[in-house]
């Protein structure tokens, strides 16, 4: 491995890895390609990868078992997918692993029990016909699932590193941030910026050192898009940064990445290892060129403010995360006083598609101003939650009933909350709007990074709103007042609210409140803390007013306007409600109805959780 | 529990050694630290700041600023329980309670016996499996109640 590689190199290795998978494939060799995202591994998919591996040496099969990347369909994990038959296994336990081998892979017979859709035995049920992979489309998410992140062969012989090789060798580094222009690729990390004018301020500046650093420091609650993304293919990310040094004059980048991530962060150091030993990182004359760049780690510590570009970089710097005023922008004035390109994993993993498919391929996926897909992570009030990728312009409609297949529990939708801490909650009336930035945008939401929590009726609008501001008050770096004391100020009225002793003054408050926040803040964190308010106060005013106006929390959800009763038609009398209220307040004797007094009760929920009748009821 | 003084193994002193010429040092010494002693023992720091010449105020800034560096020691079982939003949504936050129910000892607070404390996470990532507990780097999905005296069992005393 120690011979660096020449483009000629690179393009012999491609071939020749293409052609073994050729004559394995004409072979009869099948694939079982094993989940080994985070969500399977820890539901049993480390002890079947080896339990398949194990029955397949018995058997002598012919078969090769791979452990992918995230294949999203967290919901029904394990998951194991054969190729090239493209039948999808799901809730797989280390107990099938015989049945798979023995009896589909040696045997030609389909294991049926272990389909998504039992009742499609006859056609097989292949991958895609599942309504959750239906009306995906993937580009960031394209090696996921398909290759071995901590093979570096995989990733070449899967189109990998012919990115880099065409923009080393058969593009000017103006022509390839003319390509990005093109492709209409925006930031993925929030805001939405045109990545490729980013990379043109930052390719116009004259500086004897520049960066590029990719922000993996996924903070948001609810998103693990790029969590996956680094898990399942972490090379794309690697050769995105080369592509955007090459485009800006850079030669070295830093990965900012989530300590909380350890899977991650172990498959990067083993792709930076594996690229350094084929001569792809590391070194000077790269490919043969006179391109030379490399890659270090650097960890967070678990600060949702480092988000925010100038803090993330004075975290890079051992500094404290404290944002600074922009400008100057870090394209300009960044990483130690250098031009610094700062892109999010998302955004960089379309980087290399774009290079060799072009920029018309991709703007030819989305919406008008919205280009190529969205990864986003379904979670929430969903039958099937996991990690999707849809082209932009999609409904919510289609992501949550189609893709998500609906709300559980046969509950009513209430809400989707787009953004994370910084976005909005959409009502049911927006179902049917295509996303893209702007609508979300017009409707006070943001992309945001790509969490989507799917919330239903029994989900309290202010409870939501109070754990979003929950979060930005104990993120707030501090140092700019609107949101130090903003967010706090926010927070104090919602605890009222919820405890019920709000006032019909408190609506105008805190709209002055959000807006003094979205005007004056330093940074984005305080700038957007308060849209889950505004939403709140736009879309789901009714409710509110019922907690100050009626004292009531129409979901049950705020347990301080809850009002417990006991149901005398179903009371026998049991005593269990009676002996785990902590304050005494239920009252009767053995087999006779039992009351709550109402001004003893502390609301805890303790009978209402024991009654196995379920006579209390909340109100 | 260990109140004997600690000083930089010699591991650690070369990590430090081999990371102090390079810009932007702290943060990736400070992680080196705790994930040998599993917080930042004070006379560690001490230490630290002395090699590095970094004044201890500016030290303490930085471990104080991120949720992720700890200045108590965890007990000897680290229970995270993830209160993202997808798990605060299918009850996380009861999860929370039970499990201070269960310990007798209330968030990032040690049991006496020093087997286990508690920490409140930010989203672990696995939001498929919420509610989501972590023990020890080990990932416990879809958690209810009546699981966790039997999940406590598993690391109780081993």
């Amino acid at each position: 491995m120690a011979e660096k590689l020449t483009r000629e190199g690179l393009a012999a290795l491609r071939a020749s890895l293409t052609t073994t998978n050729e004559k394995d494939a004409k072979g009869g060799k099948q694939y079982l390609l094993v989940c080994g995202g985070t969500a399977c591994d820890s539901n049993g998919g480390m002890g079947l990868y080896a339990a398949l591996k194990k029955a397949a040496e018995y058997a002598s099969a012919n078969v090769s078992i791979v452990r992918t990347g995230c294949m999203g369909f967290c919901e029904r994990g394990p998951i194991v997918k054969v190729l090239p038959s493209d039948i999808f296994y799901v809730d797989v336990k280390p107990e099938d692993a015989a049945a798979i081998i023995n009896e589909h892979i040696v045997g030609g017979q389909i294991v049926t029990r272990l389909l998504y859709d039992k009742s499609q035995a006859e056609v097989g049920n292949q991958g895609k016909d599942i309504d959750f992979y239906a009306k995906q489309q993937r580009i960031v998410l394209r090696h996921c699932g398909l290759i071995d992140p901590e093979k570096i062969d995989d990733y070449i012989a899967h189109e990998g590193y012919l990115g880099l090789e065409k923009a080393l060798f058969d593009m000017t580094p103006a022509g390839i941030i003319q390509e990005i222009l093109d492709s209409g690729l925006r930031g993925r990390g929030g805001a939405g910026f045109p990545t490729g004018k980013k990379w043109q301020f930052s390719a116009g500046v004259e500086a004897d050192q520049k960066y590029i650093v990719c922000n993996a420091d996924e903070g948001d609650p609810g998103a693990y898009m790029d969590r996956s993304t680094l898990e399942g293919d972490p090379h794309a990310i690697l050769e995105a940064m080369m592509i955007a040094g090459r485009a800006t004059g850079a030669t070295k980048g830093f990965i900012y990445i989530r300590a909380e991530y350890p899977l991650a962060i172990k498959r990067l150091q083993i792709a930076i290892e594996q690229a350094r030993a084929y001569g792809l990182l590391g070194c000077e004359n790269i490919l043969g060129s006179d391109f030379t760049f490399d890659i270090e780690l650097r960890f967070g510590a678990g600060a949702f403010v480092c988000g925010e570009e100038t803090a993330l970089l004075a975290s890079i710097e051992g500094k404290r995360g404290q944002p600074t005023p922009r400008p100057p922008f870090p394209a300009v004035k960044g990483l130690w006083g250098k031009p610094t390109i700062i892109n999010n994993v998302e955004t960089l993993a379309n980087v290399a598609a774009i290079i060799v498919k072009g920029a018309k391929w991709f703007s030819s996926i989305g919406t008008e101003t919205s280009k190529g897909t969205k990864v986003f992570a379904l979670t929430g009030k969903v039958k099937n939650s996991g990690l999707i990728e849809v082209p932009m312009g999609i409904t919510l409609r289609e992501i949550i009933f189609d893709i998500g297949g609906g709300i559980p529990n046969g509950r009513k939708f209430k809400a989707a909350q787009t953004g994370g801490p910084s976005g909005g909650m959409i009502p049911p009336e927006f179902l049917d709007m295509p996303i893209d930035y702007e609508s979300l945008a017009k409707i006070g939401s943001i992309m945001g990074s790509g969490g989507l929590i799917v919330m239903d009726d029994t989900d309290c609008i202010v409870d939501v709103a109070k754990f979003y501001l929950e979060f930005t008050v104990d993120e707030s770096c501090g140092k700019c007042m609107p949101c130090r004391i903003g967010g706090r100020a926010l927070l104090n009225t919602l605890t009222r609210i919820s405890e019920g002793n709000g006032e019909p003054s408190d609506i105008q408050k805190m709209r002055d409140i959000c807006d003094a926040m979205n005007r004056a803040s330093l940074c984005g964190l305080g700038q957007t803390a308060s849209n889950p308010v505004q939403a709140m106060l736009r879309y789901f005013m009714d409710e509110v007013l019922e907690h100050i106006n009626n004292r009531k929390c129409p979901s049950g959800k705020c347990k301080k306007l809850v009002q417990y009763r006991i149901n005398p038609d179903r009371c026998v009398g049991c005593t269990a409600c009676a002996r785990v209220c902590p304050v005494g307040a239920i009252t009767g004797k053995v087999k006779e109805k039992h009351v709550i007094d109402p001004q003893k009760c502390v609301k805890c929920g303790q009978c209402y959780n024991t009654c196995k009748l379920h006579a209390i009821t909340i109100a | 529990m260990s109140q004997d003084t600690k000083t930089l193994t010699p591991e650690l002193r070369a990590f430090i050694e081999e990371w102090k010429p390079k810009p932007g040092n702290l943060i990736m010494v400070l992680h080196r630290i705790q994930q040998t002693y599993g917080y930042m023992p004070r006379e560690i720091v001490l230490e630290l700041s002395d090699l590095l010449e970094v004044p201890l105020a500016k030290i303490y800034g930085v471990i104080t600023f991120y949720n992720f560096f700890k200045l108590k020691q965890p007990g000897r079982n680290l229970i995270q329980v993830c209160l993202g939003t997808a798990c605060y949504l299918k009850g996380g936050d009861d999860i929370m309670k039970a499990l201070e129910a269960e310990l007798g000892v209330g968030v990032n607070t040690v049991t006496p016996d020093g087997e286990f404390s508690t920490e409140a996470v930010r989203c672990l990532g696995c939001c498929g499996l919420a509610p989501v507990i972590v023990i020890n780097g080990e990932v416990f999905g879809k958690v209810t109640k009546a699981m966790l005296p039997g999940i406590l069992d598993k690391f109780r005393n081993k």
